[in-house]
C-alpha cells in the first residue's frame, strides 16, 4: 500500500516521473501540462532526481531532442499538452518510426481555433495514428499508475514504441484527488534498469539511426513497427497484471463498470468515466441495467476485447470528447461500430460528442444519455445517431 | 596541424561509395573535419538535417558512416543533437558512460538559414557542446534548386526564376553569421573547402571548445549553381577572393579575418561561371551586376572596418 496524498493530476505525472527518474526530459510549457516540467525542474533543484532537463525552445524541438536521447541510448520522457502535441506532430512519427521507447505525459486540451486551454481529446485523437501507444486515464490515480507502467510497456524488446500516458486537462490535471504514492525505491525496482539495443553513443560500434527507406524498404519498416505496436497489448495485460501484484491496482486494457449484464451501455474515456460511474450506481439502485466501458488502452485499440464486452449491451452510447471532424462520428464511435460489426450482437450504437473546450459534462447530462438508450429499446428507433451534450440549442 | 599525407592516411568517418552528385563538395568538406579531428583524443557523434547530403549518405540498407549518426527530420539536426549530448552528459553523470565525445550537426542553408534556424538559436542559448556545420549550398538543393534566404541577389532557382519580366532573387542573402553571432557562443567562423587548411583550423578549434560553436561554409553546388563538376573547388575559390565569401571568424565578438586577397577580383569573375547567373550578364542587365558588385563591397568593408576597431566581449 502506498502513501495517501491529496494533489492534482499533474503532481501525480510529476511524481511518476520523479520515481521513474529518467536519464533525460526535454520539455517545453503548455497550459495545463505546464506543472509538470515546473515540478521537475524543482524535484531536480532540490536534488530529488538528476535528470538532465533540457528546456527547449518549443514542442517540436522536445521531442527531437528526446529522440535524440533516446536514441542515444537511455530512458527519456517528456510532457504536453494540445497545440504544443500538434508542434510535435512530424516528429511523433518520427519516434515511433525510429522504435524509441519515450513515453510522454498527455494533459489533453483543445486544439486552437478558438484558442481554448481547457480539457478535451482533439489532441491524443488527433495523433491517434502516429504508432504511439495510448492509454487514457480517468483520474490521478491512473495518471500515475499508468505513466509507471508505460515505461516498462514501452521499453519492451517485442514493442520498442514510444507511449503516451494521457489525462484530462483540469478536469484531472488541476483537480486535488486523494491517490497512493507508491514507495520511491519499489517503483526503481518495478520499472527496472533500461538497456537499449542500438546506443548510438557507443562509438565503438557506430550505428547509423534514421537512415531513409525507398520504396523498396519502407514497407517492410512500417509494417514491423506496426508488430511492434500490436504486440504492446499482450505487454499492456501483463504490465498491468505485475502492477496489481506489485501496488495492489490492477489494470488490463479496459475497464468493466457494472457491465456483465448492462443493457444500457456508454463507452467513454477519461475523466468523465467518473462522472458516469456514479450515474450508473444510482440507475442501478433503481433497477435499471446500466453499465459503463472505459477505454484504457486506445492505442493499439484492442477491437476483439472491446466487441466482446459489449455482447450483452441493447443499445450503446459512445461518448467521444472530439469533434467528428466529418466522419461519421467521434474516433471513439467509428472504431467501437466497427468492431461490433464481427460479432452478433445488432444493438443500436450512438454518439455523442461531449466536453469540448472544458465544457461541463454533469450527470444529468449522462443520465440523458442513459434516457435516450432506454428509448430506443422500447421503441426500436433511433432518432439520431449523433448528438451533442450540453451544447447551446440543437447542433442541427 | 599534421602534414597532408599524414592526414590522408587517416581512417575516414565518411566513406567513398555514397550518392553525391560528382563535383560536390559536402563530402570534401566532410573529409576535411574527419582529417583534422582529433579521434585519438575523442570520439565523433553526427546529426543530420535532411538533405542532399543526408539522404546520399543514409540510404537503407547502407550506410557511409563509419561514426555514429542520426537523422531525424530537415529543422532539427541542433535539437537532436542537444537530445544526445544532454544524453551523453546524463550518462557520464552516472559514471555509465566514461568516452570523451564530440557532436556535430550538418545541414545546409535550408536546414539552417530557414526552417531549422529556431532550433538551432535554442540549441545555442541553452549551451551544448556541438559544432554545427553549415554547408551553404545557396538554396534547397535536395528539393531542385529552390530559393532560401541564403540564395544570393540574382541568383535564379526554380522559385525564383529569371524570365520576362523578374531577374532572380529580388533580396540580399540572410547574413547568418552575425544572427549567430548574437548569441555571444564562443566561436563563429566562416570557411570554404578551397581553403582546406583554414577551414580545418576552424574545425580544429571549435571541437576544442566545450560548448555550441558554428561554422558557415560555403558548398558549391554543381547541378543548383551550374557549372561543371570539375569547377567545386575553383569557384569556392572565386567565392573568396571576390570577398562573396569572406574567410573570417568572429571569437567573443571579436573579427578575425583570414584571408584578404592581394587583389580583390570583381563579382563578375565568380558569377559568370554560373549558369544561375548567366542572365546577369544580357544586355539591359548590367545594373544587377552593379548591385551585386554593391551589396559585397559593403558587406566586406562592414567586415574590415569590425576587424579593425577590434572590439571583444567582456574585455
Amino acid at each position: 500500500m502506498g502513501k495517501k496524498v491529496a494533489l492534482t493530476g499533474n503532481e501525480a505525472a510529476a511524481h511518476a516521473i520523479r520515481q521513474i527518474n529518467p536519464d533525460v526530459i526535454a520539455a517545453f510549457p503548455i497550459t495545463p501540462s505546464t506543472p509538470i516540467p515546473q515540478a521537475v525542474a524543482q524535484f531536480i533543484a532540490d536534488g530529488e532526481m538528476d535528470t538532465e532537463l533540457v528546456t527547449v525552445e518549443s514542442e517540436h524541438s522536445a521531442m527531437s531532442a528526446c529522440i535524440g536521447a533516446a536514441a542515444a541510448g537511455g530512458r527519456v520522457m517528456t510532457a504536453t499538452s494540445a497545440n504544443g502535441y500538434a508542434l510535435m506532430w512530424e516528429m511523433l512519427y518520427i519516434a515511433s518510426g525510429m522504435r524509441l521507447p519515450i513515453v510522454m505525459a498527455v494533459v489533453a486540451r483543445a486544439l486552437s481555433a478558438p484558442l481554448n486551454i481547457h480539457g478535451d481529446h482533439s489532441d491524443i485523437m488527433g495523433g491517434r495514428d502516429t504508432g504511439w501507444i495510448q492509454i487514457i486515464s480517468e483520474n490521478s490515480q491512473e495518471a500515475y499508475d499508468n505513466l509507471i507502467q508505460a515505461v516498462k510497456i514501452a521499453e519492451n524488446k517485442d514493442v520498442m514504441t514510444p507511449a503516451l500516458v494521457a489525462q484530462d486537462g483540469f478536469n484531472t490535471s488541476h483537480t486535488i484527488e486523494i491517490w497512493e504514492l507508491e514507495d520511491d525505491n519499489k517503483v526503481k525496482e518495478f520499472i527496472g534498469e533500461y538497456t537499449p539495443l542500438f546506443p548510438l553513443l557507443n562509438t565503438d560500434d557506430p550505428v547509423t539511426h534514421g537512415a531513409w527507406a525507398p520504396p523498396n524498404w519502407y514497407f517492410e519498416h512500417k509494417i514491423n513497427q506496426l508488430k511492434g505496436l500490436l504486440d504492446s497489448k499482450e505487454v499492456v495485460e501483463k504490465v498491468g497484471k505485475e502492477f496489481g501484484d506489485t501496488f495492489g491496482r490492477y489494470y488490463g486494457l479496459y475497464e468493466d463498470y457494472k457491465l456483465d449484464d448492462a443493457e444500457y451501455v456508454i463507452v467513454a474515456a477519461g475523466s468523465v468515466c467518473g462522472t458516469t460511474k456514479d450515474v450508473v450506481d444510482n440507475l442501478r439502485e433503481n433497477g435499471i441495467k446500466a453499465g459503463l466501458l472505459k477505454i484504457r488502452l486506445f492505442r493499439p485499440f484492442p477491437y476483439r476485447e472491446l466487441a466482446e464486452a459489449l455482447q450483452s449491451a441493447k443499445a450503446i452510447a459512445v461518448l467521444d470528447r472530439v469533434s467528428p471532424a466529418g466522419a461519421q462520428g467521434g474516433p471513439l464511435f467509428t472504431e467501437i461500430r466497427s468492431a461490433l460489426y464481427d460479432t452478433q450482437t445488432r444493438a443500436p450504437v450512438i454518439n455523442y460528442t461531449y466536453g469540448l473546450g472544458g465544457r461541463d459534462t454533469q450527470p444529468r447530462h449522462i443520465n440523458s444519455v442513459f434516457e435516450t438508450l432506454k428509448k430506443i429499446v422500447e421503441t426500436g428507433k433511433v432518432e439520431k445517431q449523433f448528438d451533442c451534450l450540453n451544447l447551446r440549442g440543437e447542433w442541427r | 596541424m599534421a602534414l597532408l599525407n599524414e592526414l590522408a592516411k587517416k581512417k575516414e568517418g565518411l566513406v567513398s561509395g555514397h550518392r553525391l552528385c560528382p563535383g560536390c563538395t559536402h563530402s570534401v568538406i566532410m573529409r576535411q573535419v574527419f582529417a583534422v579531428a582529433e579521434t585519438d583524443k575523442y570520439d565523433i557523434v553526427v546529426a543530420a538535417a535532411t538533405g542532399c547530403f543526408e539522404v546520399s549518405t543514409g540510404l537503407y540498407p547502407y550506410t557511409s558512416w563509419n561514426v555514429p549518426w542520426i537523422h531525424t527530420a530537415f529543422e532539427n539536426a541542433a535539437s537532436t543533437i542537444s537530445g544526445v549530448e544532454a544524453m551523453y552528459r546524463a550518462l557520464k553523470k552516472k559514471g555509465k558512460l566514461n568516452k570523451e565525445i564530440r557532436f556535430i550537426a550538418v545541414a545546409s542553408d535550408g536546414g539552417t538559414y530557414d526552417i531549422g534556424l529556431q532550433a538551432l538559436s535554442g540549441a545555442i542559448e541553452r549551451g551544448h557542446q556541438f559544432l554545427y556545420i553549415c554547408n551553404d549550398n545557396n538554396a534547397y538543393q535536395n528539393t531542385g534548386n529552390q530559393r532560401s534566404s541564403a540564395t544570393p541577389f540574382a541568383g535564379s532557382t526554380t522559385t525564383s526564376p529569371n524570365g520576362k519580366v523578374k531577374f532572380g532573387k529580388e533580396q540580399p542573402r540572410k547574413d547568418i553569421v552575425s544572427i549567430i553571432e548574437g548569441h555571444h557562443l564562443p566561436y563563429t567562423a566562416q570557411a570554404s573547402p578551397s581553403n582546406w587548411r583554414d577551414l580545418m583550423n576552424k574545425i580544429k578549434k571549435a571541437l576544442d571548445i566545450n560548448g555550441p560553436t558554428y561554422i558557415n561554409v560555403l558548398e558549391p553546388c554543381t547541378t543548383g549553381w551550374g557549372f561543371p563538376p570539375h569547377m567545386a573547388i575553383e569557384i569556392a575559390q572565386l567565392a573568396v577572393d571576390t570577398c562573396v565569401w569572406p574567410l573570417y571568424e568572429v571569437i567573443k565578438g571579436k573579427v578575425v579575418i583570414n584571408y584578404k586577397p592581394k587583389k580583390k577580383l570583381p563579382v563578375t569573375e565568380y558569377l559568370k561561371p554560373q549558369k544561375r547567373f548567366a542572365h546577369l550578364f544580357k544586355k539591359g542587365n548590367e545594373h544587377l551586376i552593379e548591385e551585386f558588385q554593391k551589396q559585397v563591397d559593403a558587406h566586406w568593408e562592414w567586415l574590415l572596418k569590425r576587424e579593425e576597431c577590434g572590439i571583444e566581449y567582456g574585455v
